[in-house]
């Protein structure tokens, strides 16, 4: 029996084990979405594409499943871009799916037509424009296999309108070929040997952890290297998560906005343990500065990464999960003498460090000031009250920033957050996609009045399918990370920055048809929190009204190296 | 900062010389040129990219050009016996006077006219990159109307493997 392309591709997606799809309609993409009325899978319409692709993105990244979504040619695929651009920085697995004109209209700015495999050849890990129906099974196959294997990341899969419209018989492959294609999964026995060592030879290690780690599914064995041979741990923003945050050994973020401990122990450490993070410029302030005492054992699945930035003394290739319980049966088959020889000196190390811990614990002054309520306590609060377990998500900002230092995270894939392309805007349709593929979980959406703005439309979606996901707006009636780089590094000058017309963001939940609460103080702070969680059947925005020219710190100035910290009680 | 000779055999599908040279431009990278062209493989072509890079640059275009899914196989053969070769013309200035002075140099060089005008010769020649500018060099004074150059290709030479 014959198939049209856009029955073949829902049964690919079938296939693929896809539940869910987040998209957008229009001219290109009618066939397929005719087709997917009478399919399993659950479509959810956004209000805007933007939206469909970090729903995406957040139901991937809070899963660990491809997420998918769908939009239709021109300035539905478009739309897709920031989306596609976010999943790429932050090697999220993500499937786009995008209408296209008709093959014989290829060229020749037909109407909606946009090159969009051109657009996004920089910001997908690959992309494919299918000019023949019988090769559409072929392309999902690869799709998914290269969307979620080695470096994981975008993949756009362009599909002109008589491609959807034509028959073939349908078979699905069940397995790929692509001898071009073929990540390093393992890493390299002698080099296993030789991290090995060097962790055994080191008095002052640092695990340093990033993304890698949550996609290489990494934790049990950090939690085992740590156990085995006790030494400090920091994570990027990408990888908090990977190592409970609650762990005593714990430092919290390093970088820009890390604590005191974590970029002292950089400075001071004698070994650095990258597992699957990529030495970003907001990680390492200024490079020939960072980490100038250590070794470096560079674990990540992407050779390019390796020695990109920082030279490494041992590369590892691999996925961090792998690698490192290949370290791990190394180190616990080690002679106890050889776990003893340095174990002194580590222990010393530790201690120091775990005292900066102590001594310079991320801090803000009183819930509640004269010049209003902190939004620090905010977050403390929303940590309390859901006992550390939500799923939480963030836009871009100070209010990202604050989530990072406290809400700690205990379990990985619990916090969705745009980090490489730092994308305003994230974080609701992020949320959305989050809860879908976590009913059973709590998903707050950490936002800033202005990121808000950038994707509110998404609240339509979430009242219609009665996704009760929490926004908690930091609204401080300022774009706050800009404006906090201008009181520091531009003298005062706020220049585009004043979010003074705001609208009224209860009013505006309430016109969505979601709940809206506010809060102004500490008290209602706790209270609205509270109702917060106990709606389970629609969205809720919390409006925190919040002082407005808090700053996060400490801070790090761009490109300055990391004992350069204001802010952190050091001085 | 050295020139390199890499060989990038990829799949031949539309859209992949784009992937290179675009992932050359957004990272940053020279060409100094790129020639491709079909195998003895219809599906795959060999392309020749000569870059002048420092090491740590010629790494990450090696590993980048690594993840680009239609990349099958990269050599960098700048240190392995190979034989490169370049296409060039060149239409130059001559008049009746200095024509046989001209096809001289031609003869030297083993360069073949191919084309005479009262005003001009065309000449082609093929050799090593060095060979064509040491032969430019020579025509320089007699005036150079027109140009064309194919870029370098090359293969590995047989015992060398
Ligand atoms: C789409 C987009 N545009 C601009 C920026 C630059 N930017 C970074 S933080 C920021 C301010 C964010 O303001 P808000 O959402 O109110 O959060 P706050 O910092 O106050 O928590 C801006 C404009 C960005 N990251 N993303």
């Amino acid at each position: 029996m014959k198939l049209s392309g856009a029955e073949i591709l829902v049964q690919s997606l079938v296939r693929e084990g896809v539940e869910v799809i987040f998209g957008y309609p229009g001219g290109a993409v009618l066939e397929i979405y005719d087709k997917i009325l009478d399919s399993p899978i659950r479509h959810y319409l956004v209000r805007h594409e933007q939206g469909a692709a970090h729903a995406a993105d957040g139901y991937a990244r809070t899963t660990g499943r491809p997420g998918v979504c769908l939009a239709t040619s021109g300035p539905g695929a478009t739309n897709l871009v920031t989306g596609i651009a976010t999943a790429y920085m932050d090697s999220v697995p993500l499937i786009a799916i995008t209408g296209q004109v008709a093959t014989s209209l290829l060229g020749t700015d037909a109407f909606q037509e946009a090159d969009i495999t051109g657009i996004t050849l920089p910001i997908t890990k690959h992309n494919y424009l299918v000019k023949k129906v019988e090769d559409l099974p072929r392309v999902i196959k690869e799709a998914f296999h290269i969307a979620t294997t080695g470096r994981p990341g975008p993949v756009l899969v362009d599909l002109p309108k008589d491609v959807t419209v034509a028959q073939t018989t349908f078979q699905y492959p069940d397995r790929v070929d692509l001898p071009s294609y073929r990540p390093t999964l393992t890493g390299h026995p002698r080099q296993i040997e030789r991290a090995a060592a060097e962790i055994l030879a080191a008095s002052k290690p640092l695990l340093y952890v990033g993304g890698g780690a949550i996609s290489g599914c990494a934790s049990a064995a950090l939690a085992k290297l740590v156990e085995l041979v006790p030494m400090p741990v920091t994570a990027t923003l990408m990888g908090l998560g990977a190592f409970p945050g609650t762990d005593p050994k714990f430092l919290g973020m390093l970088g820009m906005h890390g604590t005191v401990a974590a970029n002292y122990a950089t400075l001071e450490a004698d070994l650095v343990i990258a597992v699957g993070a990529r030495f970003d410029d907001r990680v390492t302030g200024y490079l020939p500065s960072f980490a100038p005492k250590a070794k470096i054992i560079h674990i990540d699945i992407d050779p390019a990464e390796i020695g990109k930035n920082v030279p490494v003394d041992i590369p590892i290739v691999g996925d961090a999960g792998l690698v490192l319980a290949d370290i791990v049966k190394v180190l616990a088959a080690s002679s106890a003498e050889a776990r003893a020889q340095k174990a002194a000196e580590r222990e010393d190390w530790l201690t120091r460090v775990l005292r900066w811990k102590a001594d310079y614990p991320l801090k803000y002054g009183q819930p509640e000031s004269p010049t209003g309520l902190a939004p620090q306590f905010v977050v403390e609060e929303l940590y309390r009250q859901t006992n550390g377990e939500a799923i939480i998500t963030t836009e871009v900002g100070q209010n990202q920033m604050w989530t990072a230092q406290f809400y700690r995270f205990d379990r990985p894939r619990s916090l969705a957050s745009s980090g490489g392309l730092g994308t305003m805007g994230y974080g609701l349709p992020a949320a959305i996609g989050a809860q879908i593929g976590n009913p059973g979980r709590t998903v707050i959406n950490v936002s800033g009045d202005g990121s808000f703005l950038m994707n509110v439309q998404e609240l339509a979606t979430a009242v219609q399918y009665g996704i009760p996901i929490k926004v908690a707006i930091l609204n401080n009636q300022f774009l706050g990370m800009v404006r906090q780089w201008q009181e520091l590094f531009y003298n005062h000058r706020y220049s585009q920055s004043c979010l003074r017309s705001n609208p009224d963001n209860v009013k505006i939940a309430e016109a969505f048809g979601a709940v809206g609460l506010r809060a102004t103080n500490a008290q209602e702070t706790k209270e609205v929190i509270a109702e917060a969680l106990a709606i389970t059947d629609r969205p809720v925005v919390m409006d925190f009204m919040v002082d407005r020219e808090a700053n996060v710190l400490p801070i790090v100035p761009p490109n300055a190296s990391l004992d350069k910290m204001i802010g952190g009680g050091t001085q | 900062m050295s020139r390199h000779v890499i060989s990038v055999l990829v799949n031949n599908k539309p859209g992949v010389l784009t992937r290179i040279a675009g992932l050359f431009a957004r990272r940053g990278f020279n060409i100094d040129s790129l020639a491709v062209g079909e195998t003895q493989d219809p599906a795959v072509s060999l392309m020749t990219i000569v870059v002048t890079a420092n090491s740590a640059t010629l790494e990450q275009i090696n590993k980048q050009l690594n993840k680009l899914i239609d990349v099958i196989k990269i050599v960098d053969i700048t240190d392995v016996p190979s034989v490169l070769r370049e296409l060039m013309l060149v239409k130059v200035s001559a008049t009746p006077a200095n024509r046989s002075e001209i096809s001289q140099i031609v003869n030297i060089f083993r360069a073949k006219i191919v084309d005479v005008a009262p005003t001009a010769l065309t000449i082609e020649i093929t050799g090593d990159e060095s060979k064509l500018t040491a032969f430019l060099q020579m025509l320089i004074p007699y005036g150079i109307i027109e140009l064309a150059r194919t870029g370098t290709i090359a293969l590995v030479r047989s015992n060398a493997k």
